[in-house]
C-alpha cells in the first residue's frame, strides 16, 4: 500500500506530474521456451527442416539410382549408418508431426461450407488423413512386395 | 487550467452518445464534434442488451399498434405525441443501422426477421442473434470511426457541468489516465450516460452505471423526471444479476414455482398454453411479472439458495437445437458464470433492477429546460416509457432521440456564442474541489464500499418493487446520515495515475443524488402505477397523478417535487389488461380506477 | 476445497515505482466468484489502490481481460475454485505485450489505431436511400461473415500473439479478424480499400499462423482462420491481377 498519504510528497525518478511513464516491458528473445504452446509452434516451425532434408535424401538416392547398382550399394551403406538411421527417425517423427498439425490447420484456412453453414474442422481435415493412410498402404505394399 | 473547445459535446459514448455524434456530423460536418466517456465507447452499457430493437417492419403491423402497446405497458404515463415520434422514426433509424452494417437476423428470403416479445401484441423485434445491443453498439462505433469531425477523449470522466447565465457552457473532466483535470467547453452538450442501476444491490447493470449523468443535470439545476419508477426485469441470476434475455421467455420457456407450477396464471395472466402467446403468461409484462414473484415469495412459494430467493425458468423442452440457434448467449451465459446447462437443467432467476423509466427531464428533441443542455437514452426521461417499458423499446430509444438530439444540438450550437469567462473560474474552482474533498484530503473514516453497500441495501428495502410510507421515511432519513458520511470519506489511492478509488468515490457522490430525487419522488406520488407500486395506496389514481414527477435539487442538497401533467393525444386512459380473449381497446371515456 | 486463495497481483504505479513488482493478498473462495470477485473484494475492503478495469461482469463488455497464471484471461470468467481446488497460487499481470499504465491497467491507444486502420466499416458500392429498404441478405449470407463479427476487443488475441510481441507494427488478430468481417460481408465491396493495410508485411504477411489468438478468444472469433482465409484470397487477387489486370 505504497500509496498512502505518508508518500504523497515522494516521487519515482523519471516521473513528471501528470505524464505517466508507462512500463514497457522487455520481449526477451527466448519468448518460445517460456510456454508450451509457443514451443510447440517453434518445432512445428522447426519440422520443416526434416522436410527438406528427406527431401535432398530422395534426390541423393534418386542420383544414386541413375548412375548405376555400384553407387546405389554405396547409398545404402550410408543409409545403413546407426546415426543416419538415427537421424532418419528423428527426422520422421518431425515429419509426422508436421504432417498432423498441417491437416489439422488446413481447415481453418479453408473453410468448406456446405447446406449455408460452415463444416466443422474435424470433418473436413478427415479425407486427408484418410488419403495418407491410404496412400501410405498402397506404396508400402509396392515397396515390400 | 487546459480548456478545450467544441461545439457539440457528448457525454457518454454508448448507443445514444454515438448515435448523437454522428447525426450532429451528418447535419453540419464543418462542427467540432466531440465524444467523452469514462470507459472506452465499445463498454459501454449499450453491448449487454441482448434480446431485440423493436419496430414496425411488416404489413400486418402499424405505427399505432406499437404506440398503443408503448402506452398502455407504459400505465398511460407516456407522452403520447412522443411516442408518435418514436414508433415513426425507429424503423428508420433501425434500417439506417442495417445500411451501416448491423448483422440484423434474417428471413430465408434476404429480408430482416422480427420475434415476439413481452408486451407487444404483433411481432416486431429486431434481433441479431441474442446479441443484439453489442452488434448495434459495434456497428455505431466502427461508423462513427470514418466522420472526421467526432474526436473522442477516451477514459475522461465528467465530474461536473459548468453553467453560466442560464446556459450550459461546458464540463471539467478527469483524464483518467494522467489525473491533469481539464475543462472543455460547447455550445451544446448533450448527457447520454445511461441508467443508475448500480444504486440497487442486485442489478443487471455493470459497474460503470452509477447515474453521473442524471446527477450532473440534477446538481446544475436541471429537473430529474419520474425517477420513482425502476424497472426490475424477472429474470436474473442471482448473486451476479447476469440478465436471461426477454427471448428466452419469448421462445417459449416456462416460469416455475417450488411446486413446478407455471404460477403466473394466478395473476391475470391467461392461462398456460405450451407455445407462447403474445401478452400472456411469461410474455406478460415485465412489471406484472417481477410483482408476482414477490407475490409468491410471501406465499412461501419460491426457492431458497444461498443467495437469496428464486424461481426457475424451464427452458428443457425447447430442445438443444433451438437454443443453440436463437439463445446461444443464454446457454454461455448459465454454463460460463452459474456453471448451469439450460438444455438439462432449471435456471434459478428472481427480479433484479434492470432499468430507469426516469431520467433528466427532455421534450421530444432531447432538449432540457436548462439551455445548452440534452439527454438522450436511458438517462433521459421524455417520457416514452411512462410507468413501465416495454422490453425492445430502450435500443430504439437511444437511436431516435440520440439522433433527434443530436440534431438539434448541432443545429442550436451553430447559433451560440462562444462561452463566457466566467466559466473557466468555475472550473478552477472545481479543481480545488476535487483535491480538497479526495485528493489531498487529512483523516476522514469512511470507505467508499461500506457506504455504497449501505446505499445499495437502503434503496433496495425502501424503493423496491413494494413500497410504503414508513419505509420511504426511513430510507429518507439513512439517505441523508449516509450523505453526511460520506463527506467523511477517505482514500487509500492519492495517485494522479489512473485513480479507479477516486472514480468510484465521485460516481458515489452521483449515486447518493440519485437516490435521493429517486426516494423522494416515491415519497410523493401516492398511487400505484405501473413499475411504482405502494402497498398503502395500490390503485391507480389518474385524477391526481396522471402527471409526471419532477424532481429539483435544493441548494441545501434536499429536493422538492412537482408535477407536470402528461401529454395525451388520441389514447385515453385505459385499463392495463393482459391475457387472452381480453378486449386491450382503448377505454372510451377515462376509466377512473380507485 | 480450500476455504481461502492465495493471489499474486503485479503492482506499478509510474509516480512510485520504476517497474512492476508483485503484491500478495489472501482472499475468501466462493463457489461463485471469478478472479475479478476477488480484485474487487481486495480494492473495498483491503487496499482501495488496487486498479484494474471491469465494467459488464458478463464477457461482453472485454474490460477485464488480465493475464492469470501465465494465460490472457478474462477475469469475470475464470473462477477462483478452478485454481482453489489443485491447491494454486493465482498469479494476476497485465496483459502482455501492452505497455502499462498502472498496476493492472494496459495502454490500448494503438490497438484502437490499429482498428481504424483497416476501415472497419460498410463500404456499399452505392448506398440506396432507406426508403427502399434492406439490402437483402440471406442467414447464408450474414453466416459467412458472422463468427468474426462477434470480437468483443478484449485484446486477449493480442496478448497471446508472439509477432505482437515481436513486432509492434503488426496490425495484429483483431484488426484483421475485423476487415475480414466487412469483406466477407455480402454487402460490402470495400474490399479493395482494405488491400494495402492487408496485403502488407506488417498486415497479414507478418502472420506465421501461430494460432493462439484463436485458441484463448472468448468469443470462437477465430481471428487466425480470418487472416490465412484472407492470404489465400490476398495471392489468388494477386495471380488474377496478371490475367486479366483490368476488371479482375
Amino acid at each position: 500500500m505504497s500509496m498512502m498519504n505518508e508518500d504523497a510528497g515522494k516521487s519515482a525518478p523519471g516521473y513528471t506530474p501528470f505524464h505517466p511513464r508507462w512500463y514497457r516491458p522487455h520481449v526477451s528473445v527466448y519468448w518460445w521456451l517460456g510456454e508450451w504452446h509457443y514451443l510447440k509452434f517453434i518445432l512445428r516451425e522447426l519440422s520443416s527442416v526434416a522436410v527438406a532434408f528427406f527431401v535432398i535424401e530422395t534426390l541423393f538416392m534418386l542420383s544414386a539410382l541413375h548412375e548405376g547398382p555400384e553407387a546405389y550399394a554405396h547409398f545404402q551403406a550410408v543409409l545403413r549408418n546407426p546415426l543416419v538411421v538415427l537421424i532418419n527417425i528423428i527426422s520422421f517423427l518431425f515429419v509426422v508431426f508436421h504432417t498432423i498439425t498441417w491437416f489439422n490447420l488446413a481447415p481453418s484456412a479453408m473453410p468448406v461450407r456446405m447446406g449455408g453453414k460452415k463444416l466443422p474442422e474435424a470433418l473436413v481435415a478427415a479425407p486427408s488423413y484418410v488419403a495418407w493412410v491410404v496412400i501410405s498402404a498402397i506404396v508400402c505394399w509396392i515397396v515390400l512386395h | 487550467m487546459e480548456a478545450s473547445s467544441h461545439d457539440v459535446l457528448m457525454v457518454g459514448g454508448g448507443g445514444a452518445g454515438l448515435r448523437a455524434a454522428i447525426a450532429a456530423a451528418e447535419v453540419n460536418p464543418k462542427l467540432s464534434i466531440a465524444v467523452i466517456s469514462k470507459v472506452y465507447p465499445m463498454r459501454s452499457h449499450t453491448v449487454s442488451a441482448e434480446g431485440g430493437a423493436a419496430g414496425v417492419a411488416k404489413p400486418d403491423d402499424s405505427l399505432d399498434e406499437h404506440a398503443y402497446d408503448t402506452i398502455s405497458g407504459g400505465d398511460w404515463l407516456s407522452d403520447q405525441d412522443a411516442v408518435e415520434a418514436f414508433v415513426r422514426e425507429a424503423p428508420q433509424e433501425l434500417l439506417q443501422l442495417e445500411h451501416w452494417g448491423c448483422p440484423w437476423n434474417r428471413e430465408p428470403d434476404g429480408h430482416i426477421a422480427v420475434r415476439a416479445f413481452g408486451g407487444m401484441k404483433k411481432r416486431r423485434t429486431w434481433f441479431a442473434a441474442d446479441k443484439t445491443g453489442f452488434h448495434m453498439l459495434h456497428t455505431l462505433f466502427q461508423t462513427s470511426l470514418k466522420y472526421q469531425p467526432i474526436t473522442r477523449y477516451d477514459e475522461w470522466f465528467v465530474t461536473r457541468l459548468l453553467v453560466d447565465d442560464g446556459r450550459v457552457q461546458g464540463v471539467v473532466a478527469i483524464e483518467l489516465m494522467s489525473g491533469k483535470i481539464q475543462t472543455i467547453l460547447a455550445k451544446a452538450i448533450i448527457l447520454c450516460t445511461g441508467g443508475c442501476g448500480r444504486v440497487f444491490p442486485f442489478t443487471t447493470n455493470a459497474a460503470i452505471k452509477s447515474g453521473d449523468g442524471m446527477a450532473l443535470a440534477y446538481r446544475a439545476g436541471s429537473p430529474l423526471k419520474d425517477m420513482e419508477f425502476v424497472q426490475y426485469h424477472p429474470t436474473g441470476l442471482p448473486f451476479t444479476g447476469i440478465l436471461i434475455t426477454e427471448a428466452a421467455r419469448a421462445e417459449g420457456g416456462y416460469m416455475l414455482n417450488k411446486d413446478g407450477y407455471r404460477y403466473l396464471q394466478d395473476y391475470n395472466l391467461g392461462t398456460p398454453e405450451p407455445k407462447p402467446v403474445l401478452r400472456c403468461m411469461e410474455l406478460g409484462p415485465r412489471d406484472r411479472l417481477s410483482q408476482a414473484f414477490i407475490k409468491e415469495h410471501e406465499k412461501g412459494r419460491t426457492i431458497e439458495t444461498p443467495h437469496g430467493h428464486v424461481v426457475h425458468l424451464d427452458l428443457r423442452h425447447l430442445g438443444e437445437k433451438l437454443i443453440n440457434t436463437r439463445l446461444p448467449f443464454v446457454r454461455e451465459l448459465c454454463l460460463k458464470y452459474q456453471n448451469i446447462d439450460p438444455v438439462t437443467e432449471l435456471v434459478p432467476v428472481r427480479p433484479v433492477v434492470h432499468y430507469m423509466m426516469g431520467g433528466v427531464s427532455t421534450d421530444i428533441n432531447g432538449a432540457t429546460p436548462l439551455r445548452g443542455l440534452l439527454a438522450a437514452g436511458e438517462v433521459a426521461c421524455v417520457s416514452i416509457n411512462g410507468a413501465n417499458r416495454l422490453g425492445s423499446n430502450s435500443l430504439p430509444e437511444c437511436l431516435v432521440f440520440g439522433a433527434r438530439a443530436g440534431k438539434t444540438a448541432a443545429e442550436y450550437a451553430s447559433e451560440q456564442k462562444p462561452a463566457s469567462a466566467a466559466v473557466l473560474a468555475q472550473a478552477l474552482d472545481e479543481e480545488k474541489r476535487l483535491e480538497a474533498q479526495y485528493l489531498h484530503k487529512v483523516g476522514g473514516r469512511e470507505r467508499v464500499a461500506t457506504i455504497r453497500g449501505e446505499m445499495q441495501a437502503t434503496m433496495e428495502r425502501s424503493v423496491g418493487i413494494y413500497r410504503d410510507e414508513p419505509l420511504l421515511q426511513e430510507g429518507t432519513a439513512k439517505l441523508r446520515e449516509l450523505r453526511e458520511r460520506y463527506a467523511d470519506i477517505n482514500l487509500d489511492d492519492r495517485s494522479r495515475t489512473f485513480n479507479t478509488e477516486l472514480e468510484s468515490a465521485l460516481e458515489l457522490g452521483f449515486m447518493l443524488d440519485v437516490a435521493e430525487s429517486m426516494m423522494q419522488c416515491a415519497l410523493h406520488r401516492t398511487e400505484s402505477r405501473g413499475a411504482h407500486q405502494r402497498l398503502d395506496y395500490p390503485n391507480r389514481d389518474d385524477e391526481r397523478f396522471l402527471a409526471h414527477s419532477l424532481v429539483y435539487r435544493n441548494a441545501d442538497g434536499t429536493s422538492r417535487v412537482e408535477y407536470m401533467p402528461v401529454t395525451i393525444t388520441r389514447w385515453p386512459p385505459g385499463e392495463r389488461v393482459y391475457g387472452q380473449g381480453k378486449e386491450h381497446g382503448e377505454a372510451v371515456a377515462a376509466k377512473r380506477i380507485r | 476445497m480450500a476455504d481461502k486463495i492465495t493471489l499474486e497481483i503485479a503492482r506499478y504505479s509510474p509516480e512510485h515505482d520504476q517497474e512492476p513488482h508483485f503484491q500478495s493478498f489472501e482472499v475468501p473462495v466462493h463457489k461463485e466468484w471469478v478472479v475479478l470477485d476477488a480484485l474487487n473484494h481486495i480494492k473495498d475492503t483491503v487496499d482501495g489502490t488496487l486498479t484494474y478495469r471491469w465494467s459488464c461482469r458478463m464477457g461482453i463488455c472485454g474490460s477485464c481481460g488480465m493475464m492469470v497464471n501465465g494465460e490472457p484471461k478474462l477475469t469475470c470468467a475464470t473462477f477462483l475454485s478452478s485454481y482453489a481446488k489443485n491447491g494454486e497460487k493465482i498469479r494476476v499481470e497485465p496483459l502482455r505485450y501492452f505497455p502499462i499504465v498502472r498496476d493492472l491497467v494496459t495502454e490500448l491507444s494503438d490497438f484502437l489505431a490499429k482498428l481504424k486502420k483497416v476501415k472497419p466499416w460498410l463500404l456499399p458500392k452505392d448506398e440506396p436511400p432507406l426508403a427502399q429498404g434492406e439490402f437483402l441478405q440471406t442467414p447464408e449470407q450474414v453466416d459467412r461473415y458472422k463468427q468474426f463479427s462477434m470480437c468483443i476487443n478484449c485484446t486477449l488475441c493480442y496478448a497471446a500473439c508472439p509477432v505482437v510481441g515481436l513486432d509492434p507494427v503488426f496490425v495484429g488478430p483483431a484488426a484483421i479478424a475485423l476487415a475480414q468481417r466487412y469483406n466477407m460481408d455480402s454487402r460490402d465491396q470495400g474490399a479493395g480499400e482494405r488491400t494495402a493495410i492487408l496485403a502488407h508485411p506488417d498486415g497479414v504477411w507478418g502472420c506465421t499462423f501461430v494460432g493462439e489468438c484463436t485458441r484463448v478468444c472468448p468469443k470462437h472469433v477465430d481471428p487466425a482462420g480470418a487472416i490465412q482465409q484472407y492470404k489465400i484470397a490476398a495471392v489468388l487477387d494477386w495471380l488474377k491481377s496478371f490475367v486479366a489486370p483490368r476488371g479482375a
